[in-house]
């Protein structure tokens, strides 16, 4: 407590403050009938426009998977990249799909890996972002969190990017072609850069500064590619040069780790410049030519293409408008019941029984 | 001055195990001590303690060290220091090191801070004991010098009214025959003056410093030790031998008092002061729920172990079955990649996760919420007495919310209920009743503080403290009415006062009963003064004129006579036997001509016993010459006689008291303390059972149990156990049990017999049917009985089956002993309240104590848990603070469960989508900060402030205390409702997002289903429904709760954002690798609709549950709730307290208080030596006195003179019972 200074008869008499006495203006609310009952509806209903909308939202959105594993002419791939030995024979493969009718707007191609355990403790620490953010210390001296052997390389030299993540990543390319029934087939124009989070490919990853002077390659001279890469992390792009090193953006998506074992990243944006897809992705067949490289049969893995359009709130998601009617309907039910029985006996809980 | 120095004491008590801990380790075990006066070289040889006092613990370079090494003994702190090494291993460690080290840097730093606090102002308080002057002879001149460098051997000189600064012999004083005075308060809590003297040889010294300082004796004793009252040595001096006792010692502690200055030679300094070896341990008391809590503790480690398994179970499966087809992309080294060892080390992985549903922080906040809530009492000022300047003190930090859990108040009587002081209200005066104050159309007034009081101005000799209402006695007595004169020289005379006169008229009586005291002043002031006596005469100034009556004998008092009588022989020669006593006593012995006068006066007596008061007969006889005279031989002879001299003098004062003259009857109020009545009523009220534990005789302490409304004459009966063997005993209480029985039975007559004893023996349900109420009054010597093995289980339930318990004439120990068979055969929760010394047994045993901070002194306030200076604060003490403590923190802890369940077990339902690699679902920074920062506010706001009822309706509905003694608000079943609550909550907030994330991306088409992302949207849930659920558990917001939920939800966004932010992420890019998540996550439409889902989907369950419970199935306490909320719209109403009604018409037929033997110690002149010698330098006749005490207004001062002086408490002779005394009983 505070000193007293004072010695008067009444120096030790507590202050008479109403945080001392404990009589703090407050607000007590209470679970009455007349705040509960009325909230409890009006959530419901909230509930219940989110959920139709979600649902009409939903509804004019469009999805299309193309499982490629072992479909179509992928069945010889596959079966070739069960033996790692294989793993410089290149593979291509193609896979053949329909869109029934017009996709109407930006149309996003995903890959979809299934099984695919990105989430896994050691598997997710097996990286470093000092060493991706381009310090030319971390580059050469790769963190303890790379476990071996994605640190080094048999010869010692360090690996850059360095780590399980980055080593495991998804390396299949498609070409996708339309054919439509009267004319040459075309090309489907992707971008496949300005993919990824602004933040990732600004700030969380960035190459090793070249100040104009070197080329990248020098910058990440004293380094060696990943285990399982076939090319350099310099030379992942080979039609633009500004998207290599760290910032590649497929390097970049991938290292975004998943939070569950199946997931879909982000591989290109239709590119709605040219005539015939200025609409979006016509009605029509397609084809999918796959570089088949990606081994999943390890794990009983899948891997597709999704084709597909975005919403207010994302992409098709069946789960949030159905959750949000159930919930709806759940806390009707409970209203109701409550109503009920708050007429039946809450009266009597009034009444001070003593 | 008084009170600093028993705060010192109390502070060096509190602290004691710690300074013995210490001292110990520096000091031999000593034998014998030698000190040789003013040879510091000497005395230096066996290293004795120095003056100085140390109880602080640390200094500023020990305190790191010291403080840690203490924090870690604690099994929680130790418990995160182990987890913390576990994380250390990088194949265990699922969590970066900061995350358990940064909680439990706070929880350390928060505690250092606050016993660096502690240790600071230890070492202020040791620094001004210690700088405190003293006068000490050095080469041969006297010097002053701080208390600290006084040694063993050195002569100090101490003045009027200082503390004596160590343990010293006393060699002079300033008084003859080396006498000096000392006040023993913060010693033994005895508040009246003791007599030391010096041997003769050193008080010739006097103060002749030139001989003090050639004074060159040795003196060898024995060792310190923490006996007050003994101490053995001798002084050798000049080859002389002389031997020493503790009536020469001056103890630190004391205050010298009305002597000039004594001088005195320090035997024992510093920490070997008998004050110092006394303070004793106190057991460290826990609360039930600190129990319950540690089991839940040990229960959540079991919970935590068995989760664990299942996850390494798992985490064994899926290496095997799915984690080993994986191997191509993690490689893990080849001790890992066997699937058992991989699960072993993921079962430590998750034990470190998990960690959080045993919250580091949980200890912490429970203390920090006790402290709180004794901050609370120690600042109510309706719980400050304001005459003697003392707040409620709660003295331990530990105890709050066991405050509203008791069931069981034992209670001292004297000086706790009452105030002991004893006051002349009413008298019968032959036939006619004064006392009352009735206004003008004749209905009787109720005297209060405002009534006017009598003008005694006429009386220059008048008590001015002594109030009287009714002024016709005072006409009467200026009309000379011849009876009413009589009567009141009757009281001046026949009584075995000692008046005491410092200053002309200042008159101050020593009275041996405090109900002989209040007589006598009455007397004094209408006019009959008593002034002086010898052993032969009694001087008395009636009406101011002195007049000198012979006194011829004193037939003294005695249990069996039950009245007094005196024989005087008046001025004008005329014998006059006055007698008083208990009315049916005296009744029997009167006059036959008195018969309606009788008859009148008894039905005064009735009267006056209806209000509770302690009557007195009085009567008068006029005696013959000659029948004198042969009676008085008689007397003489008897009283030389060897042998049934008691028996032979009991005959012959029975025989000159007969035929006695009635005069009227006396009413004395023993002045209950303040609101007693009310209080115990509305702890009745409360189910709370008070029972009295008294020293006390019989019929006193049952006319307080009639007064305070515990006794009444509607009663079915009550029962007095009063038998001297087991046998009897044992047979009333049987009797009693059946009788009480009795009539129950017959409700359960329709069952067989074996039924019935069922029904009995669960006594608990049993004891609520029974409606009839009754008394258990119990006498100590039969108690002794009653509490052994064979009798306590009867004992008990008796005792639980009635209303009231009183036991009266108990020792000490035995009511520790009551305490104790309370608290093991009823497992409830004990309150033990008292003032004295007689009391600090039963307060250490209970598990609550409570000191009276009242006349007795201190020892009681020591050894308790909480002080107050009034015994009506109880019920604000219990009703409002202690259920408010309750409540508060059984809702505390429950939701601290359900938010770190609800926090905690998000990683289990992660761990089957993760493969059980025990991955995080949250960021590490969270997972840091989630329990010390982001959450922590608000609940400590409501842990301090929430109020579900206020304080007048928590005092006006006492029934509200009852789920405190039920164990309502938290207990194992509570406990798993909130868990499993939390746990419901865990299971949502993971699958909901789950469930839209699995398939979701950003609405520009890029990913937001990463583990980054889902686990900001969930963080961000989690925080806003448990910061929505601490809303609904508020029910009262102050600002400040607001300001700590809004905040709280302001600080958990400021900080996410700043941790993700570029500049930490450029600083460090792999601790804060969430670099942009939020930003990129919470400007998601897709997040919000989930995080608002989530919301409503955890919340409205509860809100449901909590409506149907509260508006239809509502509790008492929801009832007071609305009523009082519906009372707060209609604005506030005027409070009206139920006025507790005395009902008794019993006729109290006793008020002697004394013992017996008092008239001859007069007769004989014993006691007169000191008094006539000493007038001017008596102790009490100080006028110092009075300002030297602390705040205590002089009328108290004067009540505890009159009460105490000269005559030790009954009880503070008692202090020491042991076991042994007992049984001899």
């Amino acid at each position: 407590g505070k000193k007293q200074a004072g010695t008067g008869p009444l120096s030790r008499r507590p202050d008479n403050s109403a945080f001392k006495q404990q009589r703090l203006p407050a607000w007590s609310p209470s679970l009455t009938a007349q705040t509960v009952l009325p909230t409890f509806y009006i959530l419901s209903l909230v509930c219940l426009l989110l959920g139709i909308w979600l649902v009409i939202t939903v509804e004019n959105t469009y999805q299309l998977k193309v499982d490629y594993t072992n479909s179509g002419s992928c069945e010889r791939c596959f079966e070739l990249r069960k033996n790692a030995t294989n793993a410089k024979i290149t593979c291509e493969c193609l896979v053949n799909f329909n869109v029934p009718k017009l996709i109407l707007g930006d149309v996003f191609f995903y890959y979809g890996l299934r099984n695919f355990h990105q989430n896994l403790r050691r598997y997710m620490d097996s990286r470093d972002d000092a060493q991706m953010v381009g310090r030319r210390k971390n580059l050469k001296t790769p963190s303890s969190y790379c476990a071996p052997p994605f640190d080094y390389d048999a010869s010692g030299v360090p690996i850059a990017p360095c780590g399980a993540v980055a080593n495991s990543m998804f390396n299949d390319s498609f070409i996708v072609m339309y054919h439509p029934t009267n004319a040459r087939s075309a090309l489907v124009p992707l971008y496949r850069k300005g993919i990824a989070w602004y933040t990732d490919k600004n700030v969380k990853f960035r190459n090793p500064p070249t100040n104009d002077t070197f080329s990248l390659q020098q910058a990440f001279e004293g380094t060696t590619q990943p285990l399982y890469w076939q090319r350099p992390v310099y030379d992942l792009d080979r039609s633009d040069p500004l998207n290599n090193g760290f910032i590649n953006d497929d390097l970049i998506i991938w290292m975004r780790e998943a939070a569950f074992p199946n997931f879909k990243k982000l591989y290109g944006i239709l590119s709605r410049v040219q005539g015939l897809f200025t609409e979006g992705l016509p009605a029509g067949n397609y084809s999918i030519s796959i570089n088949y490289n990606y081994p999943v049969e390890y794990f009983r893995g899948r891997k597709e293409v999704v084709i597909s359009t975005v919403s207010w709130f994302g992409g098709q998601n069946h789960f949030l408008p159905i959750a949000y009617l159930v919930t709806s309907g759940l806390i009707l039910v409970t209203s109701i019941v409550l109503t009920s029985v708050y007429v039946k006996v809450g009266k009597k809980g009034k009444n001070m029984e003593e | 001055m008084n009170g600093a120095c028993f705060r010192e004491t109390l502070r060096i008590c509190r602290r004691w195990p710690d300074i013995m801990a210490i001292w110990k380790e520096d000091v031999r075990v000593e034998e014998e001590r030698h000190v040789r006066a003013n040879d510091r070289e000497y005395n230096e040889r066996f290293s004795y303690a120095d003056n100085r006092i140390k109880t602080a613990k640390y200094n500023a370079f020990t305190f790191l060290p010291t403080n840690l090494f203490e924090q870690f003994q604690r099994v929680a702190n130790a418990y995160f220091l182990i987890l913390l090494i576990l994380q250390l291993i990088p194949e265990i460690s699922s969590l970066s090191w900061f995350t358990t080290i940064v909680p439990l840097v706070m929880v350390l730093a928060i505690t250092a801070v606050k016993d660096a606090t502690d240790d600071y102002f230890r070492h202020k308080s040791d620094q001004q004991v210690n700088t405190r002057q003293s006068q000490v002879l050095i080469k041969g001149t006297l010097q002053n010098e701080k208390w600290m460098n006084v040694r063993v051997g050195d002569i100090i000189k101490l003045e009027n009214n200082q503390f004596v600064a160590a343990d010293l012999l006393l060699l002079s004083s300033s008084e003859p025959y080396g006498l000096c005075y000392i006040e023993t308060a913060e010693l033994d809590g005895e508040t009246n003056l003791k007599v030391r003297q010096a041997l003769t040889v050193t008080s010739d010294l006097a103060n002749d410093v030139a001989r003090l300082a050639d004074f060159n004796a040795e003196v060898i004793c024995e060792p310190p030790n923490n006996k007050l009252d003994k101490f053995t040595g001798t002084l050798y001096w000049k080859d002389n031998k002389y031997s020493l006792d503790n009536e020469k010692m001056l103890l630190r502690g004391c205050v010298l008092r009305n002597t000039e200055w004594c001088f005195g030679l320090v035997i024992f300094a510093g920490l070997q002061t008998k004050l110092m070896q006394n303070c004793g341990s106190t057991k460290f008391k826990r609360t039930s729920i600190d129990r319950l809590m540690n089991t839940l503790v040990l229960w959540i480690f079991g919970f935590l172990i068995c989760m664990g398994i299942i996850l390494a179970i798992g985490n064994t499966i899926w290496e095997q079955r799915v984690g080993s087809e994986f191997w191509a992309y993690l490689q893990w080294n080849k001790f890992t990649s066997n699937a058992i060892f991989s699960g072993f080390l993921t079962f430590w992985s998750y034990v470190i996760i998990l960690n959080t549903v045993v919250p580091i922080s949980l200890y912490v906040s429970v203390e920090v919420l006790r402290l709180g809530h004794s901050y609370f009492i120690n600042w109510d000022r309706r719980m400050y007495y304001s005459h003697k300047d003392t707040p409620a003190e709660a003295r331990t930090t530990t105890l709050n919310e066991e405050l509203g859990q008791v069931e069981f108040i034992f209670s001292d009587k004297t000086g706790t209920l009452t105030q002991n002081i004893m006051v002349f209200n009413k008298c019968s005066i032959n036939g006619k009743t004064y006392g009352d104050v009735y206004d003008e159309f004749g209905h009787k007034v109720d005297i209060t503080e405002k009534t006017p009081c009598v003008d005694f101005s006429f009386n220059p000799l008048r008590d001015r403290k002594f109030r009287f209402h009714d002024s016709s006695l005072v006409e009467a007595i200026k009309l000379e009415e011849p009876l009413v004169q009589e009567f009141f020289r009757l009281l001046a005379l026949c009584h075995t006062v000692m008046p005491e006169e410092r200053n002309e008229g200042e008159l101050v009586y020593q009275a041996q009963s405090p109900d002989e005291g209040a007589l006598v002043t009455a007397a004094r002031n209408f006019g009959f003064v008593f002034r002086s006596r010898t052993p032969e005469t009694i001087t008395v100034y009636e009406m101011g004129q002195p007049v000198t009556y012979q006194l011829l004998a004193i037939l003294d008092f005695n249990n069996v006579r039950k009245r007094m009588s005196v024989i005087v022989r008046t001025p004008k020669g005329q014998l006059k036997l006055y007698s008083k006593g208990a009315d049916t006593i005296l009744f029997d012995r009167l006059d036959p001509s008195n018969d309606e006068l009788m008859y009148t006066t008894s039905e005064h007596l009735n009267e006056f016993a209806g209000e509770g008061l302690r009557t007195l007969a009085l009567a008068y006889k006029d005696l013959d010459e000659d029948v004198f005279d042969e009676w008085m031989k008689q007397l003489l002879f008897a009283s030389t006689s060897l042998d049934n001299r008691e028996e032979k003098l009991g005959v012959l004062y029975e025989e000159i008291e007969q035929g006695l003259m009635l005069l009227g009857a006396t009413a004395i109020e023993d002045k209950l303390q303040e609101g007693v009545p009310e209080t115990i009523a509305c702890l009745t009220l409360a189910n709370i059972k008070i029972w009295v534990l008294t020293g006390d005789k019989l019929e006193t302490a049952m006319n307080i149990g009639y007064s305070c409304n515990m006794l009444r004459d509607d009663m079915n009966e009550v029962f007095i156990i009063s038998g001297h063997t087991t046998l009897e005993v044992q047979r009333e209480l049987r009797a009693a049990k059946e009788s009480i029985m009795g009539p129950s039975r017959e409700i359960f007559s329709d069952g067989p017999d074996t039924e019935k004893t069922d029904i009995y023996s669960s006594d608990s349900v049993f004891e609520e049917t029974i409606i009839s109420e009754y008394a258990l009054i119990i006498n100590g010597h039969s108690l002794a009985h009653a509490l052994e093995a064979d009798l306590e289980q009867i004992l008990v339930d008796v005792a639980c089956l009635c209303k009231t318990v009183i036991c009266c004439r108990v020792t000490p120990l035995q009511k520790a002993l009551v305490v104790e068979l309370i608290k093991r055969h009823k497992r409830a929760v004990t309150l033990a309240i008292g003032d004295g010394a007689n009391d600090v047994s039963m307060i250490k045993t209970a598990h609550i104590g409570v000191g009276i901070s009242g006349q007795e002194g201190m020892q009681a306030v020591l050894s308790s848990d909480y002080s107050f200076a009034q015994f009506r604060y109880l019920q604000r003490l219990l009703l409002v603070h202690g259920r408010w403590s309750y409540h508060r923190m059984c809702n505390f802890l429950c939701y601290f469960f359900y938010k770190n369940f609800a926090f905690t077990l998000v990683h289990f339902w992660y761990g089957f989508q993760c493969g059980f690699s025990a991955q995080t679902v949250y960021d590490q920074w969270f997972i840091t900060l989630f329990n010390i920062v982001y959450t922590s506010l608000p609940v400590l706001s409501m842990g301090l402030f929430d109020q579900d009822v206020n304080e007048q309706y928590s005092l006006r509905y006492p029934n509200l205390y009852r789920p405190g003694q039920l164990n309502q608000l938290f207990n194992k079943r509570k406990f798993f409702t909130c868990t499993l609550h939390g746990i419901c909550t865990s299971f949502i907030l993971f699958f909901i997002p789950y469930g839209a994330f699995i398939s979701a991306v950003r609405d520009d088409g890029t990913q937001i289903s990463d583990q980054q992302a889902f686990a900001v949207t969930i963080a961000t849930s989690l925080v806003i429904v448990v910061s929505v659920q601490i809303g609904l558990d508020t029910n009262y917001w102050t600002a400040v709760n607001h300001f700590f939920i809004w905040g709280s939800l302001a600080v958990y966004f400021a900080i996410l954002f700043a941790m993700q932010s570029d500049g930490l992420f450029n600083i460090f890019p792999n601790q804060f690798t969430f670099i942009g998540t939020a930003r990129n996550s919470l400007d998601q439409k897709i997040v919000w609709l989930v995080i608002f889902l989530t919301t409503v989907v955890c919340i409205m369950p509860m809100v449901a549950v909590r409506f149907i419970k509260t508006d239809c199935y509502p509790t008492q306490t929801d009832k007071v709730r609305l009523l009082q909320q519906a009372t707060r719209r209609q604005g506030p109403q005027e409070q009206n307290l139920r006025r507790v009604r005395r009902t008794s018409s019993r006729r109290s037929a006793y008020a002697f208080a004394h013992q017996q033997g008092y008239g001859e110690l007069i007769t004989s002149g014993k006691n007169m030596k000191v008094t006539t010698s000493s007038t001017s330098t008596y102790p009490l006749s100080s006028p110092e006195r009075c300002p030297g005490t602390r705040g205590a207004p002089d009328e108290t001062t004067t009540e505890a003179e009159t009460n105490n002086t000269g005559f030790k408490r009954e009880f503070d002779q008692n202090q020491d019972v042991t076991v042994e005394d007992l049984e001899a009983r």
